[in-house]
């Protein structure tokens, strides 16, 4: 009995892993779908954009075969899901090479600083929060919520410049645009993309505080419109929190304050934080278009603007799926922390 | 039993609304010895808040005074926060109303009723386990063992009210304040949930205030009755004497009691006009 109970048990999970393996891999098809039909849809051509618009006929059809826009759509889309799963996104006009080798380069310069960022935010921003609620109409409280609204109210742009004014060009504490100072550029074999990680591998400390000094900066701003978001968030989910009667139980059984904050209240609020983290790095790994502009950071974000404003639909199309599947695997993940934090939700 | 084990006298709790201040707690003074009592009152009669008080857990901009507020010797109206957490739990208990909403979501039933005890006797772990599973047995919870691994939503409302008892009783307290302790419960299990009260509470020789709007379960667990209104304690008897109350609304409370044997069209309507407090007009 024993035994058959426990196979069971482990058929069962076995059997939640494939589902969810399903899920997945129905949600990424979906996700293909959508980039293949905006790629349809929208008024760009793209035969026109590799062959010129002063191409005869002749070689645009050509260029239109050779391309295969000539088959049925169902076969395309069918094409173009067997190019992805082989991780082939096609050329890429604007630099000639292939996308996928593009992205490789770009994504994880973006994943770095959203990382960073996203760590600063939760870091400061959840505690902020909990120190709001539980002494609510302070001073500490009123400084947070004035700092949440500056979150929510100040474009980023601006954020950008005014830091490379005043701890640029102004302090000097920090280096200034770009990933790295250009003497450096190339210097380490890139690994996994991420400089402090690649530098680290190498051994070359310097690069890696020269890397630093030139994250710091744009992460901590985008670090800053997280953790006004996550502060304010978790701000009203402890108050809502703290008016339960399970945390006055926990009052009547004479537990310290610290412990009715962290155990009893916050303990639960866990499982909705996980989704508003999720979804602050998810628009964080989106790529900030703005402040990787202001800080010629080789982004995604960066890349994807480029692309679209020379037609570049392969590059387009690439970037839009990698940050669809951030988004899929960011939520699953989030799914899955649930799961494990909420006794409820099993 | 020389010197009583509460002492009360001009409790009052203040709450600020936009039109003044309000009372609702005025001038409720008592004593109580190691016995049992009922307080009675209906919804707002500021019963819930005479037992909160005695806990200290009035939050501002709530504001509790009284002339005398005494608990086994101990002046409670001069307790400083971190006094007051060795007395809550420890001294004095409180049953919670609801066990669907007073018991953490997010935590094991034993873990809940093993914090209270660990609280205030920090013990190593395997002991705490067997006190804990001990107290399950007490409030008569069959499969201990299972039941502390279960989560509140798992178990029902009677058994989680029995959760709530070993966790407040577990401390072994001297006074357990008991505010609705059935009122969310079935019909079926409320007797029931009150015998194990009533058991352990003069098993171990304990006080009880118990806080309800049901005066024939007060009358029946309890020794001796105050009954509320409107903030005020309006009638001081003792349980058997009940039906020979003399206050209007008390008499009016037991007039509009349904009774086994009789068969009336209408129960009668309180009527609040035939007593004056003062309040609420």
């Amino acid at each position: 009995m024993r035994i058959s109970a426990a196979t069971g048990r482990i058929l069962g999970r076995l059997g939640g892993a494939a589902r969810f393996a399903a899920v997945v891999a129905f949600t990424f098809l979906g996700l293909l779908a959508i980039t293949f039909f905006i790629g349809r849809v929208v008024p760009i051509d793209p035969v026109l954009s590799v062959v010129g618009d002063r191409a005869t006929n002749e070689v645009y059809e050509a260029a239109r075969k050779a391309m295969g826009l000539d088959r049925p759509l169902v076969v395309q889309f069918f094409a173009y899901v067997w190019d992805v799963l082989t991780g082939d996104l096609g050329q890429s006009i604007s630099t000639g090479r292939p996308v996928v080798q593009d992205l490789i380069r770009v994504f994880p310069a973006t994943l770095e600083m959203a990382t960073i960022g996203i760590l600063i935010g939760v870091l400061l921003g959840v505690p902020m929060g909990v120190t709001a609620a539980t002494r609510q109409g302070s001073f500490s409280d009123q400084i947070i919520r004035v700092l949440g609204l500056l979150g929510y109210s100040v474009p980023a742009f601006w954020l950008g410049l005014v830091g490379l004014a005043v701890f640029y060009a102004g302090l000097g504490w920090v280096a200034g645009p770009g990933r790295i100072d250009f003497f450096y550029d190339g210097m380490v074999d890139p690994v996994t993309g991420l400089y402090l990680v690649d530098s680290l591998i190498a051994g070359e400390t310097e690069i890696f505080w020269n890397a630093v000094s030139h994250l710091l900066l744009p992460s901590f701003i985008l670090g800053f419109f997280s953790l006004a978001y996550i502060a304010r968030m978790t701000r009203s989910f402890m108050l809502d929190q703290l008016s339960q009667e399970y945390v006055t139980t926990a009052r009547v059984k004479g537990v310290p304050e610290w412990k009715v904050v962290w155990r009893h209240a916050f303990y639960p609020i866990r499982i909705q934080l996980i989704t508003v983290i999720g979804l602050s790095y998810a628009s964080l790994l989106e790529g900030s278009v703005m402040i990787e502009t202001v800080f010629s950071w080789p982004g995604i974000g960066n890349y994807l603007t480029t692309a679209l404003l020379n037609a570049d639909m392969n590059a387009v199309l690439g970037a839009t799926l990698v940050i669809g599947a951030v988004f899929i695997f960011i939520n699953k993940m989030s799914d899955v922390l649930y799961r494990i934090l909420d006794p409820r939700a099993r | 039993m020389t010197r009583p084990l509460l002492e009360i006298e001009n409790l009052t709790v203040t709450f600020p609304t936009a039109q003044g201040p309000i009372e609702v707690v005025r001038n409720v003074s008592f004593t109580l010895g190691r016995e049992r009592l009922g307080i009675v009152g209906e919804s707002g009669s500021g019963k819930s808040m005479t037992g909160r008080s005695i806990l200290k857990l009035i939050r501002p901009p709530g504001r509790v005074t009284a002339d005398r507020m005494v608990f086994d010797g101990i002046d409670l109206a001069a307790q400083s926060d971190r006094q007051m957490r060795h007395l809550r739990g420890a001294r004095i208990s409180m049953i919670m109303q609801d066990p669907k909403f007073s018991l953490n979501p997010v935590m094991t039933v034993g873990a809940q009723i093993g914090e209270a005890l660990q609280t205030h006797r920090p013990m190593a772990r395997s002991e705490l386990q067997a006190r804990v599973l001990a107290m399950l047995e007490a409030v008569r919870i069959d499969g201990p063992e299972r039941v502390a691994g279960l989560y509140p939503h798992q178990i029902s409302g009677g058994m989680g009210q029995r959760v709530m008892i070993a966790m407040m009783l577990i401390p072994e307290p001297d006074l357990l304040i008991a505010d609705e302790p059935t009122s969310a419960l079935d019909v079926s299990v409320q007797a029931q949930v009150l015998d194990i009260i009533e058991e352990l509470v003069s098993g171990k020789g304990m006080g009880l205030i118990l806080i309800s709007h049901d005066l024939n379960l007060v009358a029946r667990y309890c020794d001796r009755i105050l009954v509320m209104n409107s903030g005020e304690v309006v009638e001081e008897c003792v349980a058997s004497e009940l039906a020979n109350a003399t206050h209007p609304y008390t008499r009016g409370l037991l007039a509009a009691m349904p009774r086994m044997n009789e068969d009336r069209e209408e129960l009668p309507v309180l009527d609040r006009s035939s007593w004056a407090t003062g309040a609420g007009t």
